[in-house]
């Protein structure tokens, strides 16, 4: 059967065809859906994991223990789990894993622009690299039969033109693949260094056997071109913009298997074309192993290093004449996003930023506490980092910053890795305070569920972390919930946290206003005859609330009844939609 | 032969229901067919683009500056943003609505005058319709997207509008299929 997927659910097909029975990740654009759509064939357990490096050793223990697993992650998320990949390397599999790392070039909706592929070479294991979304589906299948034959896990790499673009897939059947024995193998598991020096050698010869496969593999194609004064060697969404771009002109070798490279083919390809050009997005990484071989090729010297190509930006870099466009209308105000109306962290960093607190931000839709008018967030690097980076500022400032700088951080980010952060502060005691902004589903990555939200991946009811409880156990005394609709409580809370002589955690707890669960409330209008003009409701920054004819005014279609507006104005001027003033 | 829409709006309108619908409905017509959507931080609201193109043979998912020949926008300003992807000659199908961004909203820019013009000027043909009005008379504000489908799809010559319909009975829920249906005929007669 034919359908239209997303490169993202043509992996969970493909994971279903491959008879894969184990799925744990945790959830990162671009990469969420390949689990979410996994979750759909009762065939395959799906769940998520509190962070990636758990979610890849739970797939591991599911490989071990006979069964096809699978784990995914986006490119930052890697790094998390990149301890448990490089010792999986020596180890091998029992039954194949396969580890999906989703990188996004252009940085869509990420913080940094990595190269995954560095990550495959220095755990020394396969890499395979799929172009649209039937290869994204094909490739699973590919990638788990290379796992159980070279006894290794297998990375795909997927970048965000791939995971966020439908294009038409050939589906299959399920293999019916029997679970294998376990049998207990020190040699294989236990990676003490007697073990693991026994086992490198084998990994070494694995890479070698890996790129005599590699010449052969119908992964890695060469397709002819009328041209020959050129040659492409290109891998990727950048295959399908060399193609867009020059069609069957010139010769191309199409990577699939993206690491270990092969020699002789790359050797030959680049004999039979006058001129050798590598088109990768980011890292020069084929580029340099061609250099390696000792080819003469052309690629970063004329592509760029930064962000993501399109079949224009190629044809340009590469001699062709640029396409003739419609004229740019200059000086258009931009469109950032925004924090939605009624989303439960604005009054936090309405707080925050009225009483001009430092803030160490974290990862999560919260991170757009950063953009105008709130400007609430001082730094933003990494899952967790608020926590523990507000530890060391503490450390090094002393009371004075401990009574004016707060750490915010979203409750799946919490469980994520800022429990670890929080475990740091009450064991070498700063008087930090931490706010959890508790919204109760991972926010950014499209509402997933967590280990606090007491539903599982499916919906379905699960354990449930009790935070306040987590809090104290780890030996914070001061902790306390706040809702965030509640401007003077919140604000009372902040301040009374910051001057307490002892580490606090402030829960603000609200759940996202985009809940199905949620009841919208009735939206509320200005009445532009109390309405003074005193724009004091427009430094929160709501969507809804915009500046017309000299008066605050509702956009009623996009307003979520929160009031929190209301509690900003003096005069009374917001008003039921029936003309009844709003009073706290 | 490949024809090249862009679908842009504000995050939340609905762009990635429009794409689905048009993409289904060109694979239906046997085209090979790819649509390229943005997820995550750029749904906040934020400025929203989705890439459809359908022909023979596709290869890239997305669209580069002058490849566009349509232009479906839920928002002025954002059909305004994207015009230089436009070929020249090329057809803007847009909804009439304003929506502040948030620059606006926070009173460092003003939402700008005169677009429809500028857009012509800068060698578009524009379309522009009153979607919004148009799917609050069909029983919703959220349907501006199906309105406007509707009216692009009088540029699209071979897909009927029975086809058209097909698509949207397989994917928008039953409880919804009617409105959908009124907002789409109201599009197509706008």
């Amino acid at each position: 059967m034919k359908e239209l997927m997303l490169g993202n659910k043509a992996i969970a097909r493909g994971l279903y065809e491959a008879g894969v029975c184990v799925a744990s990740s945790y959830p990162g654009t671009p990469s969420t859906e390949t689990t979410e759509e996994a979750a759909k064939y009762d065939e395959i357990y799906c769940e998520w994991a509190p962070n990636e490096k758990v979610a890849m050793e739970t797939a591991f223990g599911a490989s071990r223990a006979g069964k096809r697993s699978y784990c995914a992650m986006k490119h930052v998320g890697l790094n998390v789990a990149a301890d448990p990949l490089f010792t999986m390397s020596y180890t091998g599999v029992n039954a194949g894993m396969v580890i999906l790392v989703a990188d996004d070039p252009g940085m869509h909706s990420s913080q940094n622009e990595q190269d995954s592929r560095h990550y495959a070479i220095a755990a020394k294991m396969p890499m395979l690299e799929p172009s649209d979304s039937q290869e994204a589906k094909d490739f699973v299948i590919s990638a788990y039969d290379i796992s159980e034959r070279f006894d290794t896990p297998v990375l795909i790499k997927m970048c965000t033109r791939v995971a966020h673009s439908q294009s038409i897939v050939e589906t299959g059947e399920r293999a019916d693949i029997p679970m294998k024995e376990y049998v207990k193998d020190a040699g294989k598991y236990v990676m003490v260094p007697a073990n693991a020096k026994k086992r490198h050698p084998i990994v070494e010869q694995r890479t070698k056997d890996l790129i005599a496969f590699a010449e052969e593999s119908s992964l890695n194609r060469v397709e002819a071109g009328s041209d020959t004064s050129m040659g492409i060697i290109t891998s990727s969404t950048s295959y399908q913009y060399v193609k867009e771009a020059f069609g069957d002109k010139y010769p191309v070798l199409k990577l699939g298997l993206i690491n270990p490279l092969p020699v002789k083919k790359i050797k030959d390809f680049a004999a039979s074309v006058d001129k050798l050009v590598v088109v990768e997005e980011l890292d020069p990484i084929i580029e340099d192993y061609c250099k390696a071989l000792g080819l003469t090729v052309t690629g970063k010297d004329v592509l760029p290093l930064v962000d993501e190509f399109s079949q224009g930006l190629i044809a340009k870099a590469l001699g062709e004449p640029e396409a003739p466009s419609c004229k740019g209308i200059e000086g258009l105000p931009g469109r950032p996003p925004a924090m939605c109306a009624g989303c439960p962290h604005r009054g936090m960093f309405y707080v925050l930023s009225k009483n001009k607190i430092t803030v160490m931000g974290d990862i999560g839709c919260y991170t757009l506490g950063a953009t105008p008018p709130l400007c609430a967030i001082d730094t933003t690097e990494c899952m967790g980092a608020s926590i523990s980076s507000l530890h060391g500022f503490n450390k090094a400032r002393g009371a004075e910053s401990e009574k004016n700088t707060v750490a915010v951080i979203g409750d799946s980010t919490f469980m994520h890795s800022g429990m670890t952060g929080l475990a740091n502060i009450a064991y070498n005691q700063t008087n930090s305070t931490v706010i959890i902004l508790d919204n109760s589903i991972t926010g950014m990555t499209g509402h997933q569920q967590n280990p606090t939200t007491g539903y599982n991946l499916k919906g379905d009811p699960a354990g449930k972390i009790d935070l306040e409880a987590l809090c104290r156990a780890m030996g914070i005394n001061r902790v306390r919930v706040v809702d965030p609709y509640n401007l003077a409580e919140a604000e009372q809370a902040v301040k009374e946290e910051l001057a307490a002589e002892e580490p606090s955690v402030i829960i603000s707890r609200r759940p996202c206003a985009l809940l199905k669960k949620v009841k919208r409330g009735e939206p509320i209008q200005v009445n532009p005859e109390k309405c003074k003009s005193c724009k004091a409701c427009m430094k929160l920054g709501c969507p809804a609330i915009s500046f017309k004819d000299g008066h605050a005014h509702v956009d009623t279609t996009q307003c979520f009844g929160c009031k929190v507006c209301s509690e900003l104005c003096k005069f009374g001027a917001f008003e039921t939609m029936e003309g009844e003033t709003i009073t706290w | 032969m490949v024809t090249s829409v862009m679908i842009v709006g504000v995050g939340g309108q609905g762009s990635l229901l429009a794409s689905k619908i048009l993409g289904k409905a060109a694979m239906d017509k046997g085209y090979d067919v790819k649509v390229s959507e943005v997820h995550g931080m750029s749904q906040r609201g934020g400025s929203v683009v989705t890439y459809v193109r359908f022909g023979d043979k596709v290869n890239s998912p997305i669209i580069d500056k002058g490849g566009a020949d349509y232009i479906i926008s839920f928002e002025l300003l954002e059909a305004a943003r994207y015009v230089e992807f436009l070929k020249p000659g090329g057809q803007i199908v847009t909804n009439s609505q304003q929506i502040d961004p948030m620059p606006v909203i926070a009173g460092t820019a003003e939402y700008p005058t005169g677009l429809i013009e500028k857009m012509e000027a800068a060698g578009a043909k524009v379309d522009s319709i009153d979607a919004l009005s148009l799917a609050e008379e069909a029983g919703s504000s959220k349907a501006s997207n199906i309105v406007l489908m509707g009216r692009f799809s009088k540029y699209v010559e071979d897909i009927s509008k029975d086809e058209w319909v097909k698509v949207i009975e397989n994917t928008v829920p039953a409880k919804f299929l009617e409105m959908n249906k009124k907002a789409f005929e109201l599009g197509v007669n706008a």
